[in-house]
């Protein structure tokens, strides 16, 4: 979440104080993303540096210091607005390590790891879909911040479930690999994204 | 209002026997939703159609609002469905023929009630679930939401206490498949007991429990969830 950002889009309809982008900022996400006000103002004054957003002439640093969007900071919004996030790098993905360890190591269960993590997910999801349950029904803002953190979580459930179905059952016999590994000496077709 | 005690469910024999469910235990209260998931072939089904009375265990018992079906004959049984226990489907099914208030007061009058009396019934069904304006119109005519709304109000008419979902929100988009769970939550929310078969886990989510079947046993379920506060602690990045 850019707050640099997030702050030239409230700066974008019109000039406004510090407290107030503040303020604009907690209620435009749902409240989710509780802000300190030092994170503002800190964030201010580096837009400020950078040419992107005007201070008030004269006013002191503080809640009634007034910003307004520079030209070059409107034109930087809109960029950053057209430009994907960064998500072609498969990413370090903790969960994903965990399930790759677990197959490898004699005496654990990998549909057993699956399952703590499967359960832990969706008992997230019971709590952030009890949000959404509670919130006031016009509060899109938030909930549109819990769709897209049910819909991320998701996505891991179901790439456990698919790792789930695709790591076989298999009673381990002595000296075997663990269950789910991969035959001794085959290499994987590709590595994606390998990074050191 | 449920309990499964030690339910096991084997179909064929031989070399075809597959172990369906095997010793099943499982209690839902009045006011509490339960999502049961698991893969294909884990026992879902099964076990929704054994707690609704429709296929009986190879062993274990059934009980339901404190009548155990061990030993119920199919008459009995079909009067307690009709009476206790709603069904909801994936593919909805509706009758095409009827409206939407006949639908919903069908199993109403199939179990005696007059028609004036199920008619009324089914209009206090279909009013809760914002179709009333609906109640004149045709399966056909309806969108796949106000179908499966329409499903609910047949499933909850008549005050049932046990509704039985199964894949509920299969055939609508995220939208209207929230709003089937926010209406599921809030009819056991008002006392009746509700287990939903999904392999959703966003809709899983909307239950206050979540059991996990696996060849056919329940091997895990989610503890309560926390409050949400939590949720909300973590601050954005500058």
């Amino acid at each position: 979440m850019s707050v640099r950002h997030a702050l030239l889009a409230l700066l974008s309809d019109g000039p406004k104080y510090g407290l107030q982008l503040r303020h604009e900022f907690e209620a435009r996400t749902g409240e989710v993303w509780p802000l300190n006000v030092g994170q503002v103002y800190t964030t201010l004054q580096r837009l400020e540096r950078d040419g992107l957003v005007v201070g008030s002439e004269g006013a002191e640093e503080g809640p009634q210091k007034g910003y307004r969007i520079t030209v070059d900071g409107a034109r930087e919004l809109t960029s950053w607005l057209q430009t994907p996030p960064d998500v072609e790098q498969p990413p370090r993905d903790e969960l994903l390590i965990k399930v790759l360890v677990a197959v490898q190591v004699p005496g654990v269960d990998v549909h057993d790891v699956i399952q703590v993590h499967r359960r832990h997910l969706i008992e997230l999801m019971q709590r952030y879909t009890a949000v959404k349950a509670d919130a006031a029904e016009d509060d899109v803002a938030l909930a549109l911040v819990v769709d897209a953190e049910l819909f991320r979580i998701e996505a891991a459930v179901r790439w456990l479930d698919a790792a789930d179905a695709r790591l076989p059952r298999v009673t381990p016999t002595p000296g075997a690999p663990a269950r789910g590994a991969p035959a001794a000496g085959k290499a994987p077709a590709r590595r994606l994204g390998a990074r050191s | 209002m449920l309990e499964l005690r030690h339910v096991s469910k084997v179909y064929g024999e031989g070399l075809t026997e597959v172990h369906a469910l095997l010793e099943v235990n499982l209690a839902v209260a009045r006011g509490e939703l339960v999502a049961i998931m698991g893969p294909s072939g884990s026992g879902k089904s099964s076990l929704l159609t054994i707690a609704g009375s429709l296929e009986d265990p190879t062993s274990g018992d059934v009980v339901v609002g404190g009548a155990s079906l061990q030993g119920m004959s199919r008459r009995e049984k079909s009067r307690l469905r009709r009476r206790s226990i709603g069904f909801v489907f994936q593919d909805f099914n509706l009758l095409s023929g009827l409206t939407a208030a006949e639908n919903v007061a069908m199993p109403l009058e199939l179990d005696g009630t007059s028609a004036r009396a199920a008619r009324a019934a089914a209009m206090t069904a279909l009013e809760y679930l914002g179709l009333a304006d609906r109640a004149e119109h045709h399966p056909d005519d309806l969108s796949g939401g106000e179908r499966q709304r329409v499903a609910i109000a047949r499933a909850i008419v008549g005050e049932r206490g046990l509704l039985l979902a199964d894949e509920p929100t299969g055939a609508l988009d995220s939208i209207n498949s929230e709003a089937v769970m926010r209406l599921l939550r809030d009819i056991t929310r008002r006392g009746a007991a509700g287990v939903v078969v999904t392999h959703d886990a966003q809709l899983a989510s909307w239950a206050d429990r979540v059991v996990f079947l696996r060849d056919g046993r329940v091997v895990d379920q989610t503890v309560p969830p926390a409050g949400p506060e939590s949720l909300l602690a973590s601050g954005p990045q500058s």
